[in-house]
């Protein structure tokens, strides 16, 4: 291997940049690797990365917006080993469609926010794994970084790159695949990601229970998730659809095994009071799902959405203290506990109370943004060597600069 | 194997250092006479060795950071070691470096069933991490065949891998948090008991930084229950395409064993003479793991069987008791001691696309006669982490270098069919030069990047993981 040669699906297109004016805004959609290369390697300026451009969240970016529409499609599919490899800018529905032919999905179960954020849009699967972005089945898979294989992407000097590969175990050089997860375009823009994925279950069942105290609700899952049944999802909602208390526990596989499950996980649920009952029908586990994973009880409230990572068993002490300081919390707590979705009032700042672990604003003002820290601060030793490593993947500091502080 | 020349100046002051160790650390803690120093010359890529300057094994974070502080402020390079159990050579000494071992940092902690972690010091063993809290049910998921000896710190250092990551994953998606040393003795904390980085994914970098960035000293580790039960079954197929075929069936028909196992004739007929586990005399041979309770192995077993089947196996032994389970695993758990009592042995460590399979054996074949060496390959299917064993003779000059260029054939063979040069094991010295094969200069600059980030004087394991041409720059700075 000597050269650098792109995943370049419009290779048969004239390689030229095209600009899109939209309103004000001048946005650049460089249809190749090498014109994304271009394009970094000659700013003058900061960009602002853009995938489906779902999300105005983070703190505000100013800059030049650089899309990665343009780079799109599924550059390799291999169903029998579990790997799909695609352009950075290719629509996250176009990969679920070409995974669910072969009936397969994305393990780790992205969040659509669209309803969250009230934005419109194509979510891409750069701006999935440029996030981290993780759905519930986060507890039993790991997250979007744990399935991620493999990255392209371009620094900030321009310089085209990869890490990581397309195999399931690969431990050469250093893991930058999953530095490059979660680092919101602000140490390189992606390019190409390679993905492990997963077969679709048989069948799924989910084994509720109402009327649980937020600490019950915590232990009845950890008890879930510390047992043998494997659980695919753990989440509790202080007030579900009907506005009582109702805990949800996911299991997924062969139909023997479901059935299995879900009889020996209400036994093991019976112990802490709360009404027990399984859902088997598919479609309302797929619905409730859904509905946690994209924080449907706060879509189109007022007030500013909190995404608190903890020790599962710390997350209803957090709320509790959060709520004697604001009466119309609304929490949603997902992964057995250890992920609490919070709603409170327009301009707080969750990190008032102390806990340990990190808090990432999800939604709210651009003022809001701009003035509290979006992204969890860190201890200054880590500030120190997040700060380095951004200088060197971006040493003019123009990818999303100040995006996550 | 080339190693850089060691520093005169650290050479000369080694009177100097130990002394300055000998106030941060208790007496019996810093070795330095030069016959004690032989006990770590080397780790298990036996065929290298090199005493280090001297050796300490601290008893915790704090001295850790102490003896850094001293290595950091007279220069001296820093291997960090954990049980010496690579077989990379990643924890090999160079004449002008300290080993730090961790050997005796072994505590628990901290255990938490209800949030499911345990914290250790990573001096402790794998095996003995799942034996903590075995009384609970629980267990530690990634299981390097090593397990009984090599660290915690080892396995984070290598992003080890075992035999069931097909369903658990590997080291660094069951690692949580760290406690870290960096090389000027600064004492970091990085996660914890909660998931995911509020900020950059440190951890993930660090999880396979074959201790280039820091010096691990405590770790949050994900513990899970253990499954009801786990059964396994062997297949015997007439051709290496078959098998192969078979594997990417079973992992397409949606059914996730914990272990997919494969073995080729070479290797069977050698596990056969030495363990006589009674395996069928066959090109190819899969073992399958499920776990779950009776009905559900059983359910998942009808599935893995039919197909199985209709690849016309040659054999399909189904265990049925606890003993037949051990009969089947018997053969490949004694794999390596098999080949190893027929010659010495190298293990590779590539991996491969699945689909790759049959062409990477065939062209193993093709190589093993053009080099005159013979080769057993046994390897975890399900994932393409594959452990071909070339045989050769450490007595008969030239056979080692002849196996190396035969193991580097293979491994190139590995990248040029977009797998990698290693799955588990890591870098060290051995794949060092062979870097080049899978990454351009740029992409191994971004790699050194990180470490100047994390250890500006390059002193904490130089020697490892990059092409000494390619590090050479940024070692000499240092110096
Ligand atoms: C602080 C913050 C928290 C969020 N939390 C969540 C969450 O918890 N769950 C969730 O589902 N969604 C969350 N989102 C929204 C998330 O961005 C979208 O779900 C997803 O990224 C949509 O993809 P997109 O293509 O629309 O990305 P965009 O909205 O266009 O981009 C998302 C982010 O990724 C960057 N980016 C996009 N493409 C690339 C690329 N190719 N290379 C490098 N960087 C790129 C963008 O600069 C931007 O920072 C969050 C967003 C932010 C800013
Ligand atoms: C018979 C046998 C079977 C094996 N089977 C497997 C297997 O199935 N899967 C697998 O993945 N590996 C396997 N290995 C390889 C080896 O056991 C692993 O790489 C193991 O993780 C090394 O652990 P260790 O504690 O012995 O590390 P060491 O050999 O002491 O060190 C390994 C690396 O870690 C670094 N390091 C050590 N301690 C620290 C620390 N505290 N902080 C930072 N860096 C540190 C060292 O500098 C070195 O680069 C096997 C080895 C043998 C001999």
């Amino acid at each position: 291997m000597t050269s650098r040669e792109g995943p370049d699906p419009n290779g048969n297109q004239v390689a030229n940049l095209s600009r899109i004016f939209e309103g004000q805004e001048k946005m650049m959609t460089p249809l190749t690797e090498a014109e994304l290369s271009d394009v970094i390697a000659g700013a003058k300026g900061p960009l602002r990365i853009q995938g489906g451009g779902t999300r105005d969240i983070g703190a505000p970016v100013q800059g030049e917006v650089l899309s990665t529409a343009g780079l799109s499609g599924v550059t390799l599919y291999e169903p029998g080993a579990l790997t799909l490899v695609a352009v950075a800018g290719t629509p996250l529905a176009d990969i679920e469609d070409t995974l669910a032919v072969e009936g397969q999905r994305l393990a780790f179960e992205p969040v659509d926010h669209r309803g969250l954020l009230g934005t419109t849009g194509t979510s891409t699967i750069g701006g999935v794994v440029a996030g981290n972005i993780s759905g519930p089945r986060r507890i039993q898979v790991g997250a979007c970084r744990d399935s991620l294989l493999g990255v392209r992407f371009v620094d900030g000097a321009g310089r085209v790159l990869k890490n990581g590969g397309r195999v399931m175990k690969n431990v050469t050089g250093y893991d930058l695949v999953k530095l490059m997860a979660g680092s919101w375009g602000t140490l390189g823009v992606l390019t190409e990601v390679s993905l492990k994925v997963q077969a679709l279950p048989e069948a799924v069942g989910c084994v509720l229970i109402n009327g649980l105290s937020d600490e019950d609700a915590v232990a009845a899952m950890s008890a879930a998730l510390g047992s043998p049944f494997d659980v695919s999802g753990a989440a509790h909602a202080p007030s579900g659809v009907d506005g009582h208390p109702v805990t949800m526990i996911r299991i997924e596989g062969l139909e023997a095994s479901v059935a299995y499950r879900a009889a020996k996980l209400t036994d093991v649920l019976a112990r802490f009071g709360g009404e027990v009952s399984v859902e088997r029908d598919a479609d309302k586990v797929a619905v409730g799902w859904a509905w946690v994973r994209d924080v449907a009880a706060m879509q189109g409230g007022a007030g500013d959405v909190w995404r608190i990572s903890v020790k599962p068993s710390d997350g209803p002490e957090v709320v509790e203290k959060l709520r004697a300081l604001y009466a119309d919390l609304r929490v949603l707590y997902d992964w057995g506990g250890g992920l609490v979705w919070v709603q409170v009032p327009a301009g707080t700042d969750v990190r008032s109370v102390a806990f340990e672990g990190h808090a990432t604003l999800i939604r709210s003002s651009r003022e809001t943004r701009a003035s509290l820290p979006v992204f969890h601060p860190e201890p200054a030793p880590l500030a120190t060597l997040s700060q380095g490593l951004r200088a060197k993947f971006d040493p003019r500091g123009i990818l999303n600069p100040g995006l996550m502080g | 194997m080339d190693m850089p020349t060691p520093n005169p100046e650290v050479l000369a002051k080694k009177a100097r250092i130990v002394a300055r160790l000998k106030e941060v650390l208790p007496a019996d803690a810093v070795i330095s006479d030069e016959v004690e120093v032989r006990a770590y010359e080397c780790d298990a890529l036996t065929a290298y060795r090199c005493p280090p300057l001297a050796a300490v094994l601290p008893a915790s974070t704090e001295e850790v950071a102490a003896v850094l502080k001293v290595c950091h402020a007279e220069n001296v390079p820093v291997v960090p070691r954990g049980a010496g159990t690579s077989l990379a050579g990643g924890s090999m000494p160079t004449a002008d470096s300290i080993i730090l071992g961790v050997a005796r940092m072994t505590e628990v902690l901290e255990t938490d069933y209800e949030n499911r972690f345990i914290r250790v010091q990573t001096g402790r063993t794998n095996l003995s991490v799942s034996g903590a809290v075995e009384e609970e049910g629980f267990f530690y998921a990634p299981d390097p065949s090593s397990q009984l000896a090599c660290a915690i710190a080892g396995n984070i250092a290598m992003n080890s891998g075992g035999a069931h990551c097909l369903k658990y994953g590997v080291t660094t998606n069951n690692l949580m948090g760290v406690t870290m040393v960096t090389m000027e003795g600064e004492i970091v904390e990085i996660g914890g008991a909660y998931l995911d980085a509020g900020g950059l994914d440190l951890l993930g970098v660090i999880c396979g930084s074959e201790g280039q960035l820091g010096v691990v000293t405590e770790a949050t580790l994900r513990i899970l229950h253990k499954p009801e039960g786990a059964r396994p079954v062997l297949m015997g197929f007439d051709s290496n395409e078959v098998a192969g075929q078979c594997v990417s069936d079973i992992i397409k028909a949606g059914i996730l064993p914990v272990a997919i196992e494969f073995m080729d004739r070479p290797c069977i007929r050698a596990t056969e003479a030495f363990a006589g586990a009674g395996y069928p005399d066959c090109e190819a041979l899969l073992i399958v793991e499920v776990e779950g309770s009776d009905e559900e192995i059983d359910a998942q077993l009808e599935r893995i069987l039919a197909i199985a089947r209709a690849h016309s196996p040659v054999e399909l032994r189904e265990s049925t008791s606890a003993d037949e389970s051990a009969r089947i695993w018997l053969g490949r758990k004694s794999a390596f001691g098999a080949m190893g009592q027929i010659n010495d042995y190298m293990c590779l460590d590539g991996t491969i696309p699945v689909s790759q399979l049959p062409y990477v054996l065939r062209r193993i074949g093709e190589l093993s006669k053009d080099y005159g060496l013979d080769v057993g390959n046994v390897f975890h299917a399900g994932d393409g982490n594959m452990h071909p064993l070339i045989l050769f003779d450490a007595n008969k000059p030239g056979d080692l270098e002849k196996c190396e260029a035969f193991g580097a054939d293979i491994l190139r063979l590995c990248v040029e069919v977009g797998g990698c040069l290693t799955g588990e094991h890591g870098v060290g010295i051995e794949k060092r030069d062979l870097m080049v094969d899978q990454y351009l200069p740029e992409d191994l600059d971004i790699q050194m990047a990180v470490k100047d980030v994390f250890d500006p004087k390059w002193l904490l394991n130089p020697a490892k993981v990059f092409p000494l041409a390619s590090s050479e720059a940024r070692r000499m700075a240092a110096e």
